[in-house]
């Protein structure tokens, strides 16, 4: 790649330098450096949770950095809003784009900056003509009147793509912008970005997947727990050096594992299939045990597990729990059979925001609590008190709105509320996204004693220090499939992520 | 309030006493309106005090108040019905029938319970079965029953009910205590026990503040939801055995335009109407209160137009007040 080496010595179109950004109780970025140059391709690669979006907020103008600071052709500027950073010519395309269904394909593109004719109005004919020409220019052959809604994702994103044209985007940056495509669609969008390039746009690329990164992008930047770790030439690296850079961490974190002896069988999962989110999902899990699942996001992993409660519908499989074959249709049922599941989304799935904590807590256990139908107060006061205690819940009183607590205190109540229904089974999505870290150890040294007593654990993670440093087993799922499975004994981060991503074992 | 995190281990039940929430409460608010209003009615009017006038009060407000405690419950879930107007017509249509087919008195009963359930389950079906929004589909079924009215009616009247069927809309159980009143308390305190007692209760709540996580904490979403239309439905069942044996008769225009009426008495007894909260003890103050406001205003000869003025903005200061309220206490506990 001759043409790098001039490249690289042009001015960046945008320069973030010594970039920090801290939020309650995380540090998110700490100390990055990122330079995007014209007419070539950034891929920024790292872990859920490496501080990647972070990053692309700053760019855009929504979040404001600490300290460090933004250049635009050499020229220190601030992003105050996300205006500001659309202005200085950033533009994001994002897993959703943001788009409006309801308007029309050349109102999406020129929206804010429509052509106006004589007294002000929108100079439609001229509107709808530029539209045209710039989704031409993207190889969309759309008509700019239709609505946006009557669109399928792939041409959503052609649309938005045409947008960053319309206001002479200077930077384009594209999050997991294939995570919604199909193979085709993901080629036809390959091109385009070639095209973007052609055109001398810098291009930021966000991808999980290995095979468009070195297939696209001509420089590559690392982000590893909210640092820079590496940045470099594609054609200088391969796969297994990215990898390696990704999660080649110091152990700092230190995990409380116990060591349980692990016994029977208690779940056993067969031919587990969905039309659009799973196939051929099999495995057991035994007493004791801390079964990890690692994936992408997408990989289909909590549609599964949703699946196992009666919430989405298999459209085959069976399931047996302790032997005994069984049929979950619902989560009541799921609850009387002993599998409970601790959902990812806190705050949509989990709590009940408005009702007090105990009510909370003992919603799934009412049968237990009350009698003949009737609420037992007292009864549900000591078995809100039980478990929350043992989950070092800090709160004001029993009766407080749960959603007067913190992110991770909601989350203890969450689990605390799964844990009364006493299952033999427990689902744990995600059980640590989005919390302060003196919760993920409560939450971590509390999933250890679980499984001590001789309950059954699966953990859903896309965080790999997690993951290594609870499973007993990992089970990677990608797209939808089981791609590996590993004992912890021969755990390693490389494996894992290999397997999520789909590339082949070094020979 | 910032140190709310970090108070010691030990979690107190409560940090209220009972008494000291009950002061704060919509309903402390309620007691005090509904204690100005008869205060003002007895110094208005010198009749407003008679045992057998207020008596006859309660008939404003009794048939309503029955729905309004169904009607509760189904908007503290999040869910709305606005067709119970219209299944009061159809069923007293449907009773009227039979009895031009010469049914007795406790066959019409049955009938007109039956009717009311069917509607109820109706509307239950399509919310639940079909996952449409209740606003939508009760809209629809507010024209449907009281055109199948209109259509077995025509501009005629229903007629000629027996005379121990009137009993339900004009009988004394002891003293001044009309059957009618006597059913409104005995549904006010089945109704309250239901809600605020029982398992069930407290999945009304969890579904309105939270129906995903309700449903994903093993609360038969669907189940609960389909039986508060079946009570809507038979709520609305006995308020029109009730109104249909008070008035002897029965019009396609039966009980028109009702369903705001007990929506306003619903909001006003401070039901949140997004859902998630709301209580029983609220309901009952509001109808009281929206009872004594309409017999006050007739005993002084209020034209009907200021009295549909007044209800109008009791609805809207019902709506805002309750807003204000929190508005308020939130930033005091601040």
């Amino acid at each position: 790649m001759l043409q790098d080496t001039t490249i690289s010595r042009t001015r960046p179109a945008v320069a973030l330098e010594g970039i920090s950004k801290s939020f309650p109780g995380v540090r998110a970025l700490s100390d990055v450096s990122l330079s995007l140059y014209p007419g070539s391709v950034t891929a920024l690669v790292g872990e859920n949770g490496a501080g990647k979006s972070t990053l692309v907020k700053i760019l855009t103008g929504i979040y404001q950095p600490d300290e460090g600071t933004i250049r635009v052709d050499g020229a220190e500027t601030h992003f105050p809003t996300a205006n500001a950073a659309a202005k200085a010519g950033v533009t994001a395309i994002h897993q959703e784009t943001v788009l409006f269904d309801e308007l029309s394909v050349a109102e999406n593109i020129f929206l804010g900056h429509a052509p106006r004719g004589s007294f002000g109005l929108i100079d439609w004919k001229k509107m709808n003509a530029d539209a045209r020409a710039l989704l031409s220019r993207v190889g969309a052959d759309l008509d700019p009147s239709i609505r946006l809604r009557d669109l399928g994702i792939a041409n959503k994103h052609l649309v938005a793509i045409a947008r960053a044209l319309s206001i002479d985007a200077r930077v384009v940056i594209m999050d997991e912008p294939t995570a919604a495509l199909s193979h085709k669609e993901i080629h036809e969008l390959y091109e385009l970005v070639d095209r973007l390039k052609a055109d001398g746009k810098a291009i930021l690329f966000i991808s999980h997947k290995f095979d468009e990164i070195f297939r696209i992008a001509d420089r590559y930047t690392v982000f590893r727990d909210g640092r820079m770790v590496g940045e470099g030439l594609i054609s200088e690296t391969t796969q297994d050096d990215l990898v390696r850079q990704m999660v080649g961490r110091d152990v700092g974190q230190v995990f409380p594992k116990q060591e349980v002896a692990i016994g029977e069988p208690v779940l056993t999962v067969s031919g587990y299939r969905h039309p659009t989110e799973f196939e051929d999902i099999n495995f057991e899990l035994r007493r004791g045990e801390i079964l990890g699942f690692y994936g992408l996001v997408g990989a289909g992993r909590s549609e599964f597990m949703q699946s196992l409660i009666g919430i989405t519908k298999p459209s085959a499989g069976a399931i047996r729990l302790d032997g005994e074959v069984k049929v979950i249709r619902s989560p009541a049922e799921a609850i009387e059979a002993g599998i409970v599941y601790v959902p990812e989304e806190r705050g949509r799935q989990g709590a009940i925001i408005g009702l007090p904590i105990f009510q909370n807590v003992t919603l799934p256990s009412l049968s237990r609590t009350s009698r003949s139908g009737f609420l037992r107060m007292a009864e549900e006061f000591a078995l809100a008190r039980e478990y929350t205690a043992r989950l070092d819940l800090r709160a004001a009183s029993l009766d407080q709105d749960v959603g007067t607590l913190s992110g991770g205190n909601q989350q203890k109540v969450v689990i605390a509320k799964w844990l009364a229904t006493r299952p033999k089974v427990i689902i744990l999505d995600e059980p640590t996204k989005g919390i302060d870290i003196g919760s993920k150890a409560a939450v971590h040294a509390f999933m250890s004693e679980l499984a001590a007593s001789g309950l059954s654990v699966i953990m859903v993670s896309s965080e790999i220090p997690e993951i290594m440093g609870m499973a007993d087993r990992v089970i990677v799922m990608r797209e939808g499939r089981i791609a590996g499975r590993f004992e912890r004994a021969d755990l390693t981060a490389e494996k894992l992520v290999r397997a999520a991503a789909g590339i082949q074992e070094a020979a | 309030m910032a140190d709310v995190q970090t108070i010691a281990r030990h979690i107190p039940d409560r940090l209220e006493s009972r008494g000291a929430r009950l002061i704060k409460s919509w309903e402390t608010l309620l007691v005090a309106v509904a204690l100005a209003i008869f205060l003002v009615n007895s110094f208005a009017s010198p009749y407003f005090l008679d045992p057998w006038n207020l008596s006859d009060a309660t008939f404003n407000f009794t048939e309503k108040a029955m729905i309004a405690f169904a009607m509760a419950l189904v908007i503290i879930s999040g869910e709305i019905d606005l067709s119970v107007a219209s299944i009061i017509a159809l069923t007293s249509t449907v009773m009227g029938y039979a009895v031009q087919l010469g049914f007795d008195t406790p066959a019409l009963v049955l009938i007109g319970l039956t009717t009311g359930l069917l509607c109820g389950a109706f509307n239950g079906l399509l919310v639940t079965g079909l996952a449409l929004p209740s606003i939508v589909v009760t809209i629809g079924t507010m024209s449907l029953f009281r055109g199948l009215s209109f259509l077995i009616l025509g501009d005629q009247a229903f007629t000629g009910y027996p005379a121990s069927f009137s009993w339900f809309g004009q009988g004394y159980v002891w003293w001044v205590f009309s059957f009618e009143f006597c059913l409104f308390v005995a549904l006010a305190v089945i109704y309250g026990i239901v809600l605020h007692k029982t398992n069930f209760g407290r999945a009304v709540y969890a579904i309105g503040n939270n129906q995903t996580a309700a449903l994903f904490s093993g609360v038969r979403v669907g189940r609960v939801k389909f039986v508060l239309f079946l009570l809507t439905g038979l709520m609305a069942a006995i308020a029109s055995i009730c109104l249909t044996a008070r008035l002897g008769s029965t019009r396609p225009s039966i009980a028109l335009g009702w369903e705001l009426e007990v929506v306003t008495m619903v909001v006003l007894g401070g039901v949140n109407i997004l859902g998630g909260s709301g209580t029983i003890p609220g309901v009952v103050l509001a109808a009281l209160i929206m009872g004594m406001v309409t017999f006050g205003f007739g005993l002084l000869n209020v034209p009907g137009i200021v009295m549909s003025i007044f209800i109008g903005l009791l609805l809207i200061s019902v709506i805002a007040l309750p807003i204000l309220y929190r508005r308020f206490r939130g930033r005091r506990s601040h």
